[in-house]
């Protein structure tokens, strides 16, 4: 072995020539180049069984409004408008909270509170969807009926999109629910963000005059925002293919909503009632070409989010 | 973050005058104030959902719920089916994804350029934000489709392609915790590449891979999405015929709150219980060790 050519920068680099180690190398390389084969097997796959929904209906595929497996008719609309309705609702109330959050972690809160929250938020993350399903048909949902939707109805509910009747189960719950779940996303990207802010950035700000506030506005905000944005995104998607918990709240009905009360369907959530009783060929193409759909939302959203955090934090920085 | 070094007044908010000065000085109160609450209001769903789950499934919490199966007719019996379908899937799933994940961050770490570590990374990241359904469909495509039967083992691979990213990425940050000397100490001595990497960098980042491999393992055990359509879920209790269709807690959670039988809804709260203590238990273990480590 030349030891010269082993520099801290290079580590293995050029170091392996005998048998063993080609073997472990090229060996251990095949093994991570399955997270890209896989990928790149899921995105054709997907393609290949979508083919014969998509090759009947074309673009009316996605403009279409109606889903009728008897008469073999399939449009996507209703679910595309589901699933980035109950998602909006999510980021609407999911990035205020999440980004106050994160502020206060980062900037604000004394280790010996910062450090028992974050971990508190983690574990909300633990928790599996399915529970959050079962906890929002039978708690969340009664709960948000009785509470918040029954006075928007009363106060706002000449308004059309805030139309009663409140019955628990829709988009709106399904909105909650999926806030519960993106926030620990929003919150520990953003905190991140934040921390990998320069202190000199802060100490200028404070040097001028600033509180503590100007300075969080004025100079930690601005410097953190793509990473940020980045870790808004994230949370979009997350909540966009987000499928047990919204299946079990959302109400099921393939319908365009016309109220946040109503009950919805959402491209994951329609996957997941129909696919098993769905009859080989025209409808399982179908079904997988609205997965396609999904694919192709979230995996745009996931490559701007992790270029806008790359940006911020380099390429090591936040999983 | 900052410390303690800036926190009274500042000289100019007393010379711009007294009014402009009491305003911002509100202003910074109540944005801080409010920051605050919306911290303790992220911690609140946490202790709402432990609460409501211990309450409804500790009553529902039996010896039966774990050793009966449910019965063919009607309501009773147990959660057996599942619990045992759990501990089969979860195992493979782990056996397929940690070998795959640990030895591909290797690779990352410590061979591959910078070209080909960037686009496993990045695929590796958009797979760990891939909707689970989807995963669910794609594995439906290749293991469940040319068979024409939903089988447990297709249950296990849509688990471990979960797992695989999660690994891989727990795994290859806790690679590069491990200090340059001890690879050079090592070669300089004579080892190969090879016996390095597996006794002194992965023997070194062993605690990092283990709570990776941990965490990656508790999500898998809580995942329903990808296993409704390879694993299908089983009212009879499947051991070792990981050619049939298997059935895992969190199928039977949903399965169970989703029938107009309120002692079948119970079940699900006494299965959402067990499952949800198990992730707990893991959770908190490996998170509180490195937050030791982080802290001491």
């Amino acid at each position: 072995m030349t030891s010269a050519t082993v520099t801290a920068a290079a580590r293995f680099g050029r170091a392996a020539s005998r048998v063993p180690d080609v073997v472990f190398r090229s060996g251990s390389g095949v093994l991570a180049w399955v997270a890209v084969g896989i990928l790149g097997l899921l995105a054709a796959l997907l393609v290949a069984n979508s083919g014969q929904a998509l090759a009947k209906f074309g673009i009316s595929f996605l403009t279409g409004t109606t889903w009728d497996p008897i008469a073999g008719i399939y449009g996507a609309l209703p679910f595309i408008i589901g699933t980035i309705a109950s998602s909006f609702i999510a980021i609407v109330l999911a990035t205020p909270i999440g980004l106050l959050t994160a502020i206060f972690l980062a900037e604000l809160a004394p280790r010996r509170v910062a450090i028992p929250l974050t971990f508190t938020i983690e574990l909300l993350a633990a928790i599996p969807s399915v529970v959050f399903g079962l906890w929002g048909v039978f708690v969340l949902g009664p709960f948000l009926s009785r509470t918040v939707e029954a006075w928007v109805v009363d106060t706002l509910g000449w308004i059309p999109i805030f139309a009663g009747p409140p019955f628990g189960v829709g988009l709106f719950t399904a909105g909650v629910i999926l806030t519960l779940m993106i926030l620990p996303t929003i919150v520990a990207i953003s905190r991140d963000m934040i921390t990998a802010v320069p202190d000199s950035q802060r100490e200028a700000m404070l040097a001028l005059g600033a509180t503590r506030w100007e300075m969080i506005t004025n100079a930690v905000l601005p410097y953190a925002r793509s990473g940020i944005i980045g870790a808004v995104i994230l949370g979009l998607g997350r909540a966009l293919g987000e499928t047990m918990a919204v299946t079990m709240v959302i109400g099921n009905r393939p319908q365009i909503p016309q109220s946040i009360f109503d009950s919805s369907q959402t491209i994951a959530s329609q996957i997941a009632t129909t696919f098993n009783e769905a009859s080989i060929g025209l409808q399982t193409s179908a079904l997988i070409s609205l997965g396609l759909v999904l694919l192709v939302i979230t995996m745009t959203l996931n490559v701007i989010a992790r270029l806008l955090v790359w940006r911020v934090a380099g390429p090591q920085g936040t999983s | 973050m900052t410390g303690a070094v800036i926190a009274q007044p500042s000289m100019a908010a007393r010379l711009t005058g007294a009014r402009v000065g009491r305003r911002r000085t509100v202003v910074d109160r109540s944005m801080r104030t409010i920051a605050m609450g919306a911290a303790f209001l992220c911690a609140l769903p946490l202790a709402a959902v432990l609460f409501f789950v211990a309450a409804n499934g500790l009553s529902a919490l039996s010896l039966d719920l774990i050793t009966k199966p449910p019965r063919a007719l009607g309501i009773g019996g147990g959660a057996a089916n599942a619990v045992v379908g759990t501990l089969q899937m979860v195992p493979l799933a782990a056996l397929i994804a940690v070998p795959v994940g640990v030895l591909g961050a290797v690779y990352i770490a410590e061979f591959a350029n910078s070209r080909s570590a960037r686009v496993i990374r990045f695929c590796a990241d958009v797979l760990v934000g891939m909707p689970s359904i989807l995963i669910g469909v794609f594995v439906f495509t290749f293991l469940v489709l040319p068979f024409k039967q939903f089988n447990g083992f297709a249950g296990s691979v849509a688990l471990a392609v979960i797992m695989i990213p999660v690994v891989m990425r727990t795994t290859e940050e806790s690679l590069h915790l491990v200090p340059n000397s001890l690879r050079e100490a090592s070669l300089a001595l004579g080892v190969p590449a090879w016996r390095t990497v597996l006794s002194v960098v992965l023997r070194t980042g062993l605690p990092g891979i283990l709570t990776g491999s941990m965490l990656a393992i508790a999500r898998a055990m809580g995942e329903t999405a990808p296993l409704l359509f390879t694993a299908l879920g089983s009212r009879v209790v499947n051991v070792g015929d990981f050619g049939r269709p298997m059935d895992s807690l969190p199928l039977f959670i949903y399965v169970n709150a989703r029938q107009p039988v309120d002692a079948l809804n119970q079940q699900a709260w006494g299965a959402a219980f067990l499952l949800l203590l198990i992730v707990l238990i893991i959770n908190v273990a490996v998170r509180a060790r490195s937050w030791g480590r982080r802290i001491g």
